[in-house]
């Protein structure tokens, strides 16, 4: 992938950054330009689940991490998360009440559409974003009806596979480096400049205006 | 690429390994051949095998040292990207339970040829004195049987193999000498934690740590990328990868990269023989006079529980129970908080200042042990896990929490849990791929170890505050393990002896983080290699004595030799000898399940 095509979307916090600016200077060392660019191949679809249970993870992700609606090109955090999921077994660790990562995953995805069955005789994905949310909410205090649950816990889904899987794989995303500001690679380039208040001219220059009107 | 998968195919064959300071290239290693009896087999190179290997080879003794991980070439391997890195974990499926399971991966755990030294944050501190006598001298756990004078000079050892950076004065403690390199600067987190702790009236210092201030052969100084705890690209990190294994290797060790061990086997007199290993796609067998086991603390009572046999029905060096029990995580509370200025943490190492003043403090607690408590700085994934499981936070809130992140600044401990037999590392019914059971890891905070982290949340939040951080809140989380084969003087009591010998079986050894018989208030990495330079230093010692006891062949009965091994005559470039464990037919024979 050349750089020209490898640009990302700006934030608000941070309006003149582009991480990606820096991918041919020596931020970027051969492998990090190697693993990034095959990230940003991924596409928003299934490699590892079948397309309903994807469904329920794009209208899932969407909640999870709800993106800018002027955004011109949205991470495709459901295609990240499918992609973790196709190229991994296991995090290293699991709670003795949950099933292994992939099975958690399915039976979690299973289940919270039930949910939304029960709670409120529709599909996960077709709800409107307020009762999806309310859904959520419900899940991360153990409050669910659907019997799908006795399969996998609630809680333990939203905490530990929910919320880790999916925040983590978006901040895997440059777009997600310029929201926040983060430097991104530094290799072998790393940074000279290391007090507060004093950035590199390679570091994203923060619109102060927006902090303050924020705070 | 595929080609030079490291992660697929073992690097470390045909006698030579990965030059880690020159891309493409390769050094000379010496290699032995699987029925060569050579005098010690290694499981492990962390901060205690591959220290014990380096210390071994130089003292003369042929040495094979194995690890289940890639022989990673930093300069090529490693990736600024958090996703990529994860390879340097340990993700081999573990089941966790207990009142409080622990989260397993990146902050205790490697599998790596240098082990979790290759992702380590690199905080380089050496235990209080009086921690190695904690029943006799401050009335709680148990004693270390090892004098803390001795351990002073191999804390010395060890920094100076280090090269460690750090401040001409250490505020804490008995004198040492001058840190080997001058102290890093304070990135704008650890000046926050300099200044606020002078507001609370508590010395700080710049932390002592691991990372080079000048250059150093070929490895340069820390250019402060701050991606240490994910790899360093520079070599600028002193791990146990680019320190004591290429001294290793020049004295004549063999590194197996790719290397799993299933099991020690033991002949009729009940000493070991040497190691099944899985690599290269088949189950082998490397015949050893002495075997070390060096894996952690999850692995290494693993090993040691799987390796059961009718001699040793219950684990090898267990004649105490004590094998896999007594483990102790760290805790790893912190408080985060945001401030006016920009603070871009996510630059240098993370943890550049510190303070052990609640270690060397023992007026004002209701608690036994201490914490030290340091500065933080991490990078994207982990600090939003940081915000999901700490604060529960997801959707708009989240993101907008997540936009602070170059204004955040945060002080987290690695704090003392007292030894609890109930906590403990077990055998899992449910098995790897390779057919091995894998660990169940149990634990539930104490009453002593709840004080101990509520009165550094106080306290922390309190120093939060003067310093100027406001929207404070609180992390729970644990770092480092260790004491599932603790060391004693009464084998009733302990699994080894303060040479890291067993108990049960003389001429096996553990040299890890597992012989802690207490953890302390500081990261256990420097104790680790502390421990493991004395370890080298003592079997040398012993042997010149004819103190070693030298593993025979393995009898024909009664041993917990597997009837049907079929060994390896030729290195590893020899026929597969296929997947099936080549013990079992002989255990299931034997009554075992």
């Amino acid at each position: 992938m050349s750089s020209q095509s490898a640009k990302t979307d700006t934030s608000a916090r941070y309006p003149t950054y582009d991480v990606m600016s820096k991918r041919d200077t020596p931020s970027w060392n051969d492998i990090t330009r190697a693993v990034v660019d095959r990230r940003l191949q991924i596409r928003d679809e299934p490699r590892f689940l079948d397309a309903d249970r994807f469904r329920i993870l794009q209208a899932l992700c969407n909640r999870i991490v709800p993106q800018p609606s002027g955004r011109m090109n949205k991470v495709p955090l459901a295609g990240l998360v499918d992609r973790m999921l196709e190229q991994t077994e296991s995090v290293g660790y699991r709670r003795s009440s949950m099933p292994p990562l992939r099975q958690a995953w399915r039976r979690g995805l299973d289940a919270l559409n039930d949910e939304a069955r029960v709670r409120f005789g529709a599909e996960f994905m077709d709800l409107p974003a307020g009762r999806q949310d309310t859904i959520l909410e419900m899940l991360q205090q153990g409050d669910v009806r659907s019997p799908a649950w006795a399969d996998v816990p609630a809680e333990s889904f939203f905490e530990h596979r929910v919320l880790h899987d999916v925040t983590t794989s978006y901040f895997t995303h440059p777009t997600s480096w310029n929201e926040i500001g983060f430097g991104g690679p530094a290799s072998p380039r790393g940074y000279v400049r290391l007090e507060a208040d004093r950035r590199d001219s390679w570091e994203a220059e923060e619109d102060r205006r927006a902090v303050d009107h924020e705070n | 690429m595929k080609t030079d998968d490291p992660m697929a195919v073992p690097r470390a064959v045909g006698g030579r390994a990965p030059d880690v300071f020159r891309r493409g290239a390769w050094v000379p290693m010496r290699q032995y051949a699987e029925a060569e009896e050579v005098d010690f087999v290694i499981v492990g190179t962390g901060a205690g095998g591959g220290t014990l290997a380096c210390k071994l080879a130089e003292h003369g003794f042929s040495v094979v040292a194995m690890d289940a991980g890639p022989y990673w070439r930093p300069l090529e391997d490693f990736a600024s990207d958090e996703g990529e890195q994860q390879k340097l974990y340990w993700r081999d499926e573990r089941i966790v339970d207990g009142e409080n399971p622990i989260d397993m991966g990146g902050n205790n755990s490697g599998k790596s040829v240098g082990g979790s030294t290759v992702h380590f944050a690199m905080v380089s501190l050496r235990f209080r004195p009086e921690w190695f006598k904690t029943r006799s001298q401050m009335g709680y756990a148990v004693d270390w049987p090892i004098d803390w004078r001795e351990m002073w000079r191999y804390y010395t050892e060890v920094e100076r193999a280090l090269a460690i950076s750090g401040p001409v004065t250490y505020p804490w403690g008995p004198p040492r000498p001058r840190y080997p390199r001058r102290p890093h600067p304070l990135n704008a987190a650890a000046d926050f934690l300099a200044r606020s702790a002078e507001k609370m009236g508590v010395a700080w210092s710049p932390t002592p740590i691991a990372t080079l201030s000048a250059p150093r052969g070929l490895a340069p100084p820390c250019v402060y990328r701050g991606f240490c705890v994910i790899g360093c690209s520079t070599n600028a990190k002193q791990s146990v990868l680019n320190t004591w294994l290429p001294r290793a290797l020049s004295a004549g060790a063999e590194i197996r990269d790719l290397a799993m061990a299933g099991r020690i086997e033991l002949n009729a007199r009940g000493l070991a023989t040497g190691v099944h290993y899985f690599r290269d796609g088949g189950w082998r067998f490397q015949k050893a006079r002495n075997v070390v086991v060096a894996g952690y603390a999850i692995e290494t009572p693993r090993l040691l529980l799987n390796s059961a046999c009718p001699q040793f029905p219950d684990g090898l060096a267990n004649s105490s129970g004590l094998v896999g029990k007594n483990l102790m995580p760290q805790s790893n509370h912190g408080v985060y908080g945001i401030v006016d200025e920009a603070v871009r943490w996510y630059k240098a190492p993370p943890s550049l200042s510190l303070s052990e003043h609640w270690n060397y403090t023992d007026t004002g607690k209701d608690f036994f042990g201490g914490y030290a408590y340091m500065s933080q700085g991490p990078m994207p994934t982990a600090w939003v896990g940081s915000l999901t499981s700490s604060r529960g936070l997801w959707g708009e809130k989240l993101m907008r929490e997540m936009e602070k992140y170059n204004h955040q600044v945060g002080l987290k401990i690695v704090g003392e849990i007292l030894p609890q037999e109930k906590n403990q590392v077990t055998l899992a019914d449910e098995k790897d791929t390779l057919g091995l059971p894998i660990p169940r890891i149990t634990f539930s905070y104490g009453e002593n170890d709840k004080r101990l982290y509520e009165h550094a949340i106080r306290f922390m939040s309190q120093q939060m505050e003067a310093g100027g951080a406001r929207e404070l809140f609180v992390e729970s989380d644990t770092a480092h393990l260790g004491g599932t084969a603790r060391m004693g003087d009464d084998p009733r009591t302990s699994v080894v002896n303060a040479d890291c010998r067993c108990w049960d079986i003389p001429n096996l050894w553990v040299c890890d983080g597992s012989v802690f018989p207490t953890v302390g208030g500081v990261n256990p990495s420097l104790t680790i290699q502390a421990i493991a330079c004395r370890t080298g230093d003592r079997i040398a010692q012993m042997a010149s004595r004819g103190e070693l006891t030298r593993g025979d062949r393995p009898a024909s009965t009664g041993a917990c030799s597997g009837g049907r091994v079929k060994r390896m005559t030729n290195g590893l470039h020899g026929r597969d000898q296929g997947r099936e464990q080549p013990w079992l037919g002989n255990a299931s024979a034997a009554g075992m399940v």
